[in-house]
């Protein structure tokens, strides 16, 4: 052939071959609510949904950072944001860069109102991730499941998330308080049969939940005391005083840290020593072991911080924090990388936790998905990530994951002590042995998007 | 004046976006508690720190005939209104003899322990997550008619309904009997005065309105719940009644508009800026203390007085008949307890 | 019964705090006439000033002193910029700038150290007490905190009933004109007495926030306490500041044991309006004057 005949040609076939390929492009980001994700990589990304623009995702969110109940939890927004960010320097989700925008409502959920409402009304988010707490959150998601924002991986363990009937843009994502006190009580029936038992819990849902989740597995015969407490109080000293009166050997706790750190304290006050068992809510070494340590430094101490975290009794959705974990060297990187002041402790794990299966919703509903393929995505079941046991999800469940192990805290780490155990919110539904395995942490640290 | 003032915010309402409409609920929300309150500590001289637990009363109410009766909404508000101002009697002749900060005291403790019976009697009261309200627009405007602008509407039409009720009752002779016990109780004893009959109508009043507030903020927020209503809401009211100007409606308003749209807006210049979240979330309540401190030391009549002080000013001597409509120096710790040159008082440390 | 012992003595340590916090707003309001707000807030401050210091030099006894300096420091400083001049302005005013303060301080507390919680130490060990092998419900620490209040109450009455300077505080709170006459600078008289109110809550600060951690909102709740228990005293008794919070920590303390902790702030309520409505002016209020 000629030179410039055959120069003809190739130009021919590349433009028609260019065509088509626009053709193809087209037709697929057209297509608004089928939900799978393009396989070409060469679409052309829109802005397929309020918050998704061709370059950025726009997410909101309500966090306490400020007020009595910001310490502790106001480190999760920022972990989350930590995790974005190296996805974003990573790529990104199909190339977007994920916009976290979360706003104080200082746990007030008058205030949540009001800044959801600015969220979605005023900035136009695509969803609301991880809206943390369930008063607060109550007094938003009617709202959002009315505007038909995707309401997705609450930050509260309640089991009002799974309404997919009532509230089909929510789900949950930790254990909910119920399974885990069922798998808690399980565990101290188990090995503690026939000695008395003693509850301290938070005299909200989430203690109330817990307790309904132990007096499942609990014989009442065993239970000898149920003492409460409000986090506006802090002298518990009246119900450590109560619980020793009454001659418990073993003390289930569904109480947050600083309230789980009080107990101990008060515990040590009046020379009482029973088993402890705490919530994961309310257990983290790490947590613990900062708010206990001030007792440590004192001159001539007979007390030591991690020496009062010994042995205590816990449960744990995610993996412990110790280096011989993929997803702890992996979460590490990121916070050494990004947010080197922050602790890296439980509640900063989370954050990193929730964000990644996050990512991989996103990653699954598609390169230019409208809010319904978010939705969609997570109902059709996500890969674990980082969780030990399997989540929920599915159209007629929308809580988060099934199960958790038990463990004893020692020397600051939590130790696991047998497998994972997986169950529901029913008074009656089996705790049953997870036998499938833990997932690993991927290399680039970034969740495929084939899962 | 209010068909003015009710003609612009139905305007507005439909030009600005919903959110805008949400806030404009909120101001009314909160002008309609406002307003009971500076009645009660402006003109009948009784401070309260417990205001925000009438609202709870009203929001609770308003959830709980919802919930149980599904009565019509202005039944629900009539009613709402009216168990609060039982309530508002009961703290009033309970608070009748206090004066100053045993008032104060007596009141802060009475907005700090309320809400705690929601948690107490959870079966009733649906305990820390509270109680879900429903409210939806009305058959007659049609489906697409958006619900915020209709929660716009009616809070602001039930605050400019209380703002009439309350401007006829200040300048009543009701009024008049409240401020003078407010400056001077004996002297108001001795003319003949009901004293304690007055202030209990006072707290009556204000709870009244604040019961209404609290009804409002339930349709508009949806949720009834005991975070809703700690001792910083109870905080608030004060504090916008005083910014606002005491004693004065349109204070009322003023005040409500800086606790509404401050916070907010100082977020806003936050975040754009980029600050961390430890630092940005701190930054609007660095910016509200400042403020409070500010206002005070600056307009010490409050906005309203202020503003009178510049039109007065602007206009020439010639026209201070025109300000007269302030409320004169407001009195809240009356004479018993103030160490002016002629009393005596105990003496001694121990 | 021995229950019942641990409830009093609990309860008696608490009473403590919420008698220091009482104490110091008793101060300024016998001699200035005004309720500081933002008396708790000041508490955390300097408790976070005192934390500081304990990392940086490892001494626990320099932080606690530089606490209470520190507190002498922001009592003074709050009256001179503040409150001053908000003199001779209607009385709520006050209020609301010690309100503002109040919001100030937090909102500078979560910028410039932190949401987190931090941990407090103790003087003392907190292991408890037993008398033989019955426990006390009380540790070392707590005897030293009521000690340490006890003591500084002491001091106070001494220093005003004995010398020449609180014969000065006295003459200005009972008459600033008379005592203007007489010579006594009362614009000083009452700044020392801002600053002694802080000194005052600068050490309930450091005496609760081992059991309360540190954060930004740590003295709320006990400067509602406190406040009570000033209320139920009577505002112009520090004896009864005493008193009031001695009854206000043990009650609570019965009503936590043998109640519900649920019915903790109702209860307190309810003693507050059986105490006023019995005296309006507090439990130790002398003879009311009024002028007519």
């Amino acid at each position: 052939m000629k030179k410039s005949q055959r120069l003809r040609w190739q130009a021919a076939a590349i433009m028609t071959s260019a065509l088509l390929g626009v053709a193809a492009c087209s037709s697929s980001s057209s297509s608004s609510s089928s939900s799978s994700s393009s396989s070409s990589s060469n679409a052309a990304l829109t802005a397929s949904a309020p918050g998704i623009t061709p370059t950025t995702i726009t997410i909101g969110s309500h966090q306490p950072l400020t007020g009595p109940a910001a310490p502790g939890y106001s480190e999760i927004a920022p972990a989350s944001t930590a995790y974005f960010d190296y996805v974003n320097a990573n790529g990104g989700i199909y190339g977007r860069k994920i916009v976290y925008k979360y706003l104080d409502d200082g746990y007030d959920p008058t205030k949540t109102a009001s800044v959801v409402r600015q969220l979605v009304l005023q900035d136009n988010i695509y969803a609301l991730f991880n809206g943390l707490g369930t008063p607060t959150h109550l007094a938003a998601v009617s709202f959002l499941n009315s505007e038909k924002v995707p309401d997705v991986f609450v930050a509260s363990g309640c089991e009002c998330w799974n309404a997919p009937s009532t509230y089909p843009e929510t789900f949950g994502w930790q254990l909910d308080y119920i399974s885990e006190g069922k798998i808690l009580g399980q565990y101290i029936k188990q090995h503690f049969a026939g000695q008395k038992v003693g509850y301290f819990y938070q005299n909200d849902e989430f203690g109330q939940d817990g307790v309904k989740g132990l007096d499942d597995e609990i014989p009442a015969s065993m239970v000898v005391s149920k003492q409460s407490y409000v986090t506006t109080n802090v002298n518990i000293g009246p119900q450590v005083a109560a619980l020793r009166a009454s001659g418990a050997k073993v003390i289930v706790s569904f109480s947050i840290p600083a309230f789980t750190a009080l107990l101990k304290l008060g515990m040590l006050k009046l020379g009482y020593n029973p088993t402890l068992t705490v919530s994961d809510v309310g257990s983290d070494p790490i947590t613990l072991g900062g708010l206990l340590e001030a007792f440590a430094k004192q001159a001539g101490a007979t007390v030591n911080g991690n020496q009062l975290t010994n042995g205590i009794i816990t449960d744990e959705y995610l993996p412990a924090l110790s280096a011989s974990d993929s997803w702890y060297v992996l979460f590490k990187k990121i916070h050494d990388q990004y947010e080197p002041k922050a602790p890296l402790d439980g509640n900063f794990f989370y954050g990193m936790a929730v964000a990644y299966t996050f990512v991989q919703a996103m990653l699954k509903a598609g390169r230019n998905p409208t809010r319904a393929d978010l939705t969609n995505a997570i109902q059709g079941g996500l890969p674990q990530g980082p969780m030990v046991a399997p989540f929920a999800y599915s159209s007629t469940n929308h809580l988060g994951v099934t199960g958790a192990y038990m463990g004893i805290i020692q020397n600051g780490v939590v130790v696991q002590q047998g497998s994972v155990l997986t169950t529901d919110t029913t008074a009656t539904g089996p705790i049953t042995t997870y036998t499938g395995s833990e997932e690993q942490a991927p290399a680039s640290g970034i969740p495929s998007a084939s899962s | 004046m209010a068909i003015i003032v009710a003609a612009i915010v139905a305007f507005l309402s439909i030009k600005l976006n919903a959110f805008r409409d949400f806030q404009i609920a909120e101001i009314a929300v909160e002008v309609t508690a406002v307003a009971g309150l500076t009645v009660l500590t402006g003109l009948s001289g009784q401070i309260s720190l417990g205001n925000g637990a009438f609202m709870a009363i009203g929001a609770y109410a308003t959830a709980l005939l919802l919930l149980h009766l599904n009565w019509p909404f202005y039944l629900v508000l009539v009613f709402a209104g009216a168990v609060t101002a039982v309530a508002g009697a009961v703290v009033g002749i309970a608070a009748a003899r206090l004066h100053g900060p045993y008032l104060a005291g007596a009141t802060l403790l009475l907005g700090v322990a309320l809400p705690s019976l929601a948690l107490a009697y959870p079966g009733i009261f649906g305990g820390d997550q509270g109680l879900n309200v429903v409210f939806t627009t009305p058959a007659f405007l049609g489906v697409n008619f958006p619900l915020t602008r209709w929660q716009a509407w009616v809070s602001t039409l039930v605050a400019l309904i209380v703002l009439v009720l309350l401007a006829n009752l200040a300048q009543s002779r009701i009024g008049r009997t409240w401020r003078a016990v407010r400056d001077n109780e004996v002297a108001a004893a001795l003319d003949g005065i009901n004293v304690a009959a007055a202030r209990v109508r006072a707290f009556v009043v204000s709870a009244a309105s604040a019961g209404l507030a609290g009804a409002l903020l339930a349709i508009v927020t949806g949720l009834v719940a005991p975070g809703g209503f700690t001792i910083t809401l109870s905080i608030a009211l004060l504090t916008a009644a005083v910014i606002g100007g005491l004693g004065s409606l349109a204070g009322a308003l003023w005040g409500s508009l800086v606790i509404v749209l401050v916070p907010t807006y100082v977020t806003d210049v936050a975040t754009s800026q980029g600050l961390s979240s430890s630092v940005g979330a701190n930054i609007p309540i660095v910016a509200y203390g400042v403020v409070l401190i500010l206002v005070m030391l600056v307009f010490p009549q409050g906005i309203q007085g202020g503003l009178l002080r510049l039109i007065s000013a602007f206009l020439g001597p010639d026209q201070k008949s025109r300000t007269r409509r302030t409320a004169p120096t407001p009195h809240v710790t009356p004479s018993a307890d103030q160490a002016p040159a002629s009393q005596h008082e105990k003496e001694g440390f121990s | 019964m021995v229950e019942f012992l641990q409830f009093t003595l609990g309860g008696i340590v608490f009473g403590m705090i919420y008698a220091a916090i009482a104490l110091s707003l008793v101060l300024i309001w016998r001699g200035t006439r005004l309720l500081n707000f933002a008396q708790g807030g000041m508490a955390m401050l300097t408790t976070y000033i005192a934390i500081e210091v304990i990392y940086k030099t490892h001494s626990y006894w320099a932080g606690f002193v530089i606490a209470l300096v520190a507190g002498l420091i922001l009592g003074a400083a709050s009256e001179l910029t503040v409150v001053r001049p908000t003199a001779g302005k209607p009385e709520l005013n006050s209020v609301i700038v010690t309100i503002g303060l109040l919001i100030l301080f937090e909102g500078l507390a979560g910028i410039f150290f932190g949401g987190q919680y931090r941990s407090f130490p103790a003087a003392f060990s907190v292991t408890g007490l037993k008398v033989g092998g019955t426990p006390l419900g009380v540790s070392r620490f707590d005897v030293f905190t009521v000690a340490a209040v006890l003591a500084t109450t002491l001091i106070l009455a001494v220093l005003f009933r004995y010398t020449t300077a609180g014969l000065r505080m006295r003459a200005a709170a009972f008459n600033a004109t008379v005592a203007r006459l007489s010579g006594i600078r009362v614009a000083r008289v009452l700044t020392v007495g801002w600053a002694l109110a802080g000194l005052l809550g600068a050490l309930a600060g450091v005496l609760v926030t081992p059991s309360t951690f540190l954060y930004p909102n740590s003295m709320d709740a006990i400067f509602v306490l406190g406040f009570t228990a000033a209320v139920i005293g009577g505002l112009d008794s520090p004896a009864g500041a005493v008193v009031g919070g001695l009854l206000l920590g043990v009650g609570l303390s019965y009503v936590g044991g043998y109640l519900n902790s649920d019915l903790t702030y109702l209860v307190a309520l309810g003693v507050l309006v059986v105490v006023l409505m019995i005296r309006p002016n507090g439990l130790f209020a002398g003879a009311r004057m009024r002028r007519v």
